[in-house]
């Protein structure tokens, strides 16, 4: 008997412990609203800062760790270390807890954008560096910015210009229907899959939700998300999720898309196997160097805007990488703000990896010259409903920068799964008008 | 003296001061955590969370599509039927004297020892267009031209049944055990009484083993409810596999309703243990006496 009671009182008294641990969970944020200030003098900036990246691939190769040495030159005195994270968003979301997340990483996308101020600090108003930098609007908070994006990309169609050129097209379709044929063309007259999904590596499908201001050509489309519906008569995702329903109700994709792999998507497409994936221009470096890995010729690899003109003009959206920002419990902001700046500026990351600058005032990388020929328009659209999108999108548990719905929508146009087109765009259009009420301004 | 006493009730307690610390910081305290952010708004990273009371609660019960998913179970309770009858076979084959006995009791438990995830890569390529399973299947003249994941029943199926792969070993190793703690002059005995194999399993094994049998039932009850790794790597919940777990894990993660997910998740367990009490109810387990 005396045991048993012992057990009992320990047990309640562990348990009691570990409710109170429990209830101290939170906290932080009592240094809200602190500055990183840039520093006039280099060679007096000092430190060893902790740089959080999703970029193992670099990390790895040592080609960070040659930015880092180039970052020396003008900064002897910063020590600068890496710290690479294969499962980036999710392991990053776990530190935010704590106040152990390097000097400076990658905002994850989990972050509200109201939150900033809690978790980075400050780099300056967006009046004054917008003057510079592009996509100040995606990190700026209360007008003050909090994350700065190292390059940036557009989102559009990787092609294949010899497959494409096989089936006779040779201009860019201008809407979703000569776009359709185009296809048709492709899987009558060549091999080629004429469009690839990657349904099941999943992110390739949340790309199209970048479609976004390429339709209307307004650089208020977001707040349009925010204030509209998407998938109204003439919203922005209806018309991407439209032309996505019909590649796939017509029979233009891979005959087995629930194993797809994204790996080998690479190769094939730079062979001719796959003719079209609706990627991002970040890819094409990567199709690229899959071609010569292959075998294949790097410039068959081209690059399309998506098929819509407003007065016979294409537009495309810039959009930020990942934005890197410096942690509020950084105790080097000098050197860490150091870093973001020449990071950005002086490193040539963007060069490398054939991205769009940040500079304002840098030329468009070369394998956005056809844009230029073509007239296409590259718009940066205004963000400030940014953060308002992404609480509708979880309120409404629609998932516009999630897999999953435009997986169901794939399965609806090949019959995997019974419904109508227009019923499902419809109901996720009541579902985020709904959620729009809720979550207010 | 008193001192000895003392130290005569404290001893126990040191043995278990090391497993009592990992059971509690990893055990309840998660769990302790799980229940109070359930009453909570949190969205798993911001420093302010609210206490919302049971809204989560009511949330869950007030939708009835997230309880659909537990239709997909039925694919693995089935499975696990099928699996259960395997292990139950191979179990009571190898406890006889077989020739290469060892070497077949290794193949079937083996694939258990394979991480999950592996398993999950390993069999998108099988059921892969012009995989694995489709070259196997052409080497005996049956020319394949299905996608094994295209459909939802088929997904579920073949899902469920890489499950089985997976799992069997385990079911067969509790088995085998169970079976070899049977004296083995009750085998004798039935067999001068002219017991063939089948009446030997029926009278002998089947009831000697019936404890492990029920736990092994329970096991894959709850298993089938809260199925999440195989479907979670292959598909990713997409053409209706998603399962309850997985459901949970994109309110949490995808859709930062941690608070809500939390609740779902005291659900689950909720739901688990009330199937597990019904069974204990309908089938209580009698202490077996075979001798």
């Amino acid at each position: 008997m005396n045991h048993r009671k012992t057990l009992k009182t320990l047990t309640g008294t562990a348990l009691a412990a570990v409710l109170l641990a429990s209830g101290c969970t939170g906290g932080g944020g009592s240094s809200k609203g602190a500055d990183a200030e840039a520093a006039d003098d280099p060679s007096q900036v000092s430190g060893t800062i902790t740089v959080l990246t999703h970029r193992t691939d670099i990390v790895q190769d040592g080609t960070m760790k040659k930015y880092a040495e180039d970052f020396n030159r003008t900064y002897p005195k910063v020590k600068v270390e890496f710290d690479a994270i294969t499962d980036y968003e999710a392991e990053v979301k776990i530190r935010m807890n704590t106040e152990n997340y390097g000097d400076v990483l990658m905002i994850p996308a989990v972050i509200q954008k109201n939150d900033y101020p809690k978790f980075f600090a400050s780099l300056g108003t967006q009046k004054e560096l917008s003057e510079k930098y592009r996509f100040t609007g995606f990190t700026a908070v209360d007008g003050k910015v909090y994350g700065q994006s190292p390059m940036g990309a557009t989102p559009g169609f990787l092609y294949n210009k010899r497959i494409w050129a096989e089936a006779g097209v040779t201009d860019w379709p201008t809407t979703p229907a000569e776009f359709l044929t185009a296809l048709k063309a492709i899987k009558a007259k060549t091999d080629a899959v004429p469009y690839y999904t990657n349904f099941a590596a999943q992110w390739p499908l949340t790309q199209w939700t970048y479609v976004n201001g390429s339709v209307s050509c307004d650089t208020e489309a977001t707040t349009a998300l925010a204030e509209g519906n998407p998938w109204g008569a003439d919203g922005e995702l209806r018309v991407g999720d439209r032309l996505l329903y019909d590649i796939v109700d017509q029979g233009l994709i891979e005959k087995d898309p629930a194993t797809t792999n994204w790996e080998n998507s690479k190769p094939q497409l730079a062979k001719g196997e796959i003719a079209t994936a609706w990627l991002g221009s970040w890819a094409i470096i990567q199709f690229r160097q899959a071609a010569e890995k292959a075998g294949a010729d790097p410039d068959d690899i081209g690059f399309m805007p998506f098929p819509a003109r407003v007065d016979g003009k294409a537009c495309a959206t810039a959009n930020p990488d990942y934005n890197q920002a410096v942690s509020i419990h950084s105790e080097h902001k000098a050197a860490a703000r150091a870093w973001v700046d020449w990071f950005t500026e002086k490193s040539g990351y963007a060069a490398d990896n054939l991205s769009i600058s940040t500079l304002k005032d840098a030329p468009l990388p070369e394998v956005l010259k056809p844009y230029e020929e073509q007239g296409v328009e590259l718009i940066e659209l205004d963000d400030t409903a940014g953060g308002t999108v992404k609480n509708i999108d979880s309120a409404s548990e629609v998932g516009i920068f999630g897999p999953a719905y435009r997986q169901e929508l794939v399965d609806i146009a090949r019959g995997a799964k019974d419904g109508d087109i227009d019923d499902f765009l419809d109901d996720l259009g009541k579902r985020w008008t709904e959620a729009e009420k809720t979550v207010g301004s | 003296m008193r001192r000895a006493r003392l130290w005569r009730t404290l001893t126990p307690w040191l043995f278990l001061a090391a497993p009592l610390t990992l059971l509690i910081v990893f055990t309840y305290a998660p769990v302790a955590n799980m229940l109070a952010y359930s009453f909570t708004d949190w969205d798993g990273v911001s420093p302010e969370l609210t206490y919302t009371g049971p809204d989560n609660y009511v949330e869950i019960f007030t939708r009835p599509e997230l309880f659909q998913v537990f239709f997909v179970s039925g694919y693995y309770l089935a499975a696990s039927a099928v699996q259960i009858g395997l292990a139950l076979y191979f179990a009571t084959i190898l406890s006889f004297n077989v020739r290469f006995r060892n070497l077949f009791k290794g193949i079937l438990f083996f694939p258990y020892l394979i991480n999950g995830v592996a398993i999950g890569f390993v069999f998108l390529y099988f059921f892969q267009d012009g995989g694995t399973l489709d070259s196997v299947l052409a080497l005996f003249g049956h020319e394949s031209d299905r996608t094994w994941l295209g459909s939802p029943t088929s997904a579920n199926i073949s899902l469920a049944s890489v499950s089985v792969w997976r799992y069997t070993g385990l079911n067969f190793v509790l088995f085998l055990g169970a079976i070899q703690s049977i004296p083995g002059e009750l085998y004798e005995a039935a067999e001068l009484d002219g017991a063939n194999r089948w009446h030997q399993f029926r009278f002998i094994i089947a009831p000697g083993i019936r404890p492990v049998l029920s736990l092994s039932v329970i096991l894959s009850i709850s298993g089938s409810l809260s199925v999440f790794e195989i479907p979670y790597i292959m598909t990713g919940g997409a053409t209706g596999t998603e399962t309850f777990v997985i459901q949970t894990v994109k309110l949490a993660f995808q859709f930062n309703k941690t608070g809500l997910a939390s609740a779902a998740a005291v659900v689950l367990l909720l739901i688990i243990l009330a199937v597990t009490w019904l069974q204990r109810r309908l089938v209580p387990d009698d202490r077996v006496d075979l001798v």
